[in-house]
């Protein structure tokens, strides 16, 4: 296999959850004072609030699959998140784990056609397109990095490309006026300002390059 | 059996008063309220609207009513983990206003699709021009039902318009007119019918609509019904008319 990554299993599933809980925890009030800025000041605090009972509900019953894993995590995540980024990062989770099926291990196609499938869960519960000021704008360039990295068949490749398209498109919604969400109640004003919900995904998405390293 | 219907707002407060609310027009209807987050925050969960989906499995179909935008995005997600159930549907409806009209609407032995549409017919309501719309002659004298039955459905007036099956004037006798319970009566009732039926133009089937017509003692009601149920719907509403829905 040269170089080249072995395919996920459930074990890589669990550590990206898991590194997902504390990069929440960690960057919580990073999180919090984006929101601040230009929502309601609760993403912070909701995703905390919902990987945390992610781990509680992997640790209560730990999954067999990845898919059994990210189905967890939906359920957990919709649950307890309160606002908008529960039923979406729930979709997104989702719809990734209805990709993956059953299977016990993702090679490098299957998890850019997973993570394909989270953002377009995404886009139909949002109804958000590229440009909106939502998380969206780090979803899609990651999936386009992804699809283009999976044709190495290299699994940590297709999550570093993701992280890193995820980075920055979140820097990238700074400038942009906010047409989705409750950012674009303030119009104009929302610009100068980084999307929460953008920001939390390209935290998601590299903890997912960091579970596979 | 009846449709039943859950409501998914972000408050417990919004969703067990609207329930609460409703329950007076349609003690029948079971209606199960799912209300802010599993710990008792502003918000929606998904674990409630599950839980709330389940209680109301075995009915003749289930009606979702949600407030404001993520409540929409809890309840399709609970419908894509229950695998998109047929028998489940989400409604594009004012809580309060679309809760009410659905239950008096499924009170009525209406099915989910008449349900639903019982609630969504709340959107959009503009008080009619008084009588303008009615025809030369429609404004009969008071509680004698002019009956005009067209020779076929597809028997078009002069003005274009499809002539309705069956028509029928009759004028309000009760002190109070056209308030809440006279309109959820005949709501409810035209609701369960096999017929599309307006009351000086407002869907007779919606509650809130026939409120709008704000309506009091000494109006007449110019009802006009299209379907298989035509004639028994209009008699219907004559009925409740003719006895002052039971009230002085």
């Amino acid at each position: 296999m040269g170089g080249v990554t072995v395919a996920l299993d459930v074990t890589w599933a669990v550590k990206w959850l898991t590194l997902s809980a504390q990069a929440m925890a960690e960057h919580r009030v990073e999180l919090i004072e984006l929101d601040r800025a230009i929502g309601d000041s609760d993403h912070g605090e909701n995703m905390d609030r919902g990987f945390q009972a992610v781990l509680d509900k992997l640790a209560e019953a730990p999954p067999e699959t990845p898919g059994a894993a990210l189905k967890l995590t939906a359920m957990a995540l919709m649950s307890k998140v309160g606002g908008a980024a529960g039923p979406l990062y729930g979709t997104a989770f989702l719809r990734a784990a209805t990709a993956l099926g059953d299977a016990a291990y993702i090679d490098a196609p299957a998890l850019a056609a997973a993570l394909g499938a989270a953002r377009d869960g995404i886009v139909a519960r949002g109804k958000a397109e590229s440009g909106d000021k939502t998380m969206v704008d780090a979803w899609t360039p990651a999936v386009e990095a992804a699809t283009a990295a999976a044709a190495d068949g290299d699994t940590l490749a297709v999550l570093i490309a993701a992280a890193e398209a995820a980075e920055a498109g979140a820097i990238a919604t700074d400038p942009l006026v906010a047409r989705k969400g409750r950012a674009s109640y303030l119009g104009e004003r929302s610009a100068g300002h980084r999307d929460p919900g953008a920001a939390s995904s390209a935290l998601i998405l590299r903890a997912a390059a960091g579970a596979a390293a | 059996m009846t449709v039943r219907i859950v409501v998914v707002s972000h408050s417990d407060k919004i969703a067990d008063g609207a329930v609460e609310l409703a329950a007076q027009v349609a003690p029948d209807v079971m209606m199960v309220s799912a209300g802010g987050t599993s710990d008792g925050r502003i918000g929606t969960s998904l674990e409630k609207v599950m839980a709330a989906l389940e209680q109301t499995t075995g009915g003749d179909g289930v009606l979702v009513l949600t407030d404001l935008g993520s409540a929409v995005m809890t309840a399709e997600s609970a419908l894509e983990f229950a695998g998109e159930p047929a028998d489940v549907l989400l409604a594009d409806a004012p809580i309060v206003e679309g809760l009410v009209a659905a239950a008096v609407a499924a009170q009525g032995g209406a099915n989910l699709r008449a349900v639903r549409r019982a609630a969504e017919a709340i959107q959009g309501y503009s008080r009619p021009q008084d009588e303008a719309h009615l025809p030369e002659g429609a404004r009969a004298p008071a509680g004698a039902p002019s009956r005009a039955v067209a020779a076929s459905a597809d028997a078009v007036a002069a003005d274009g318009r499809t002539r309705p099956d069956a028509t029928g004037d009759f004028e309000l006798v009760n002190l109070a007119g056209m308030h809440a319970r006279p309109a959820a009566k005949i709501a409810g009732g035209l609701s369960g019918m096999d017929v599309e039926v307006t009351v000086n133009g407002v869907d007779g089937a919606s509650m809130t609509g026939l409120m709008t017509l704000g309506a009091g003692r000494g109006t007449v009601l110019h009802v006009e019904a299209s379907g298989p149920d035509a004639e028994r719907a209009v008699e219907y509403v004559g009925g409740l008319v003719r006895a002052g829905f039971g009230e002085p």
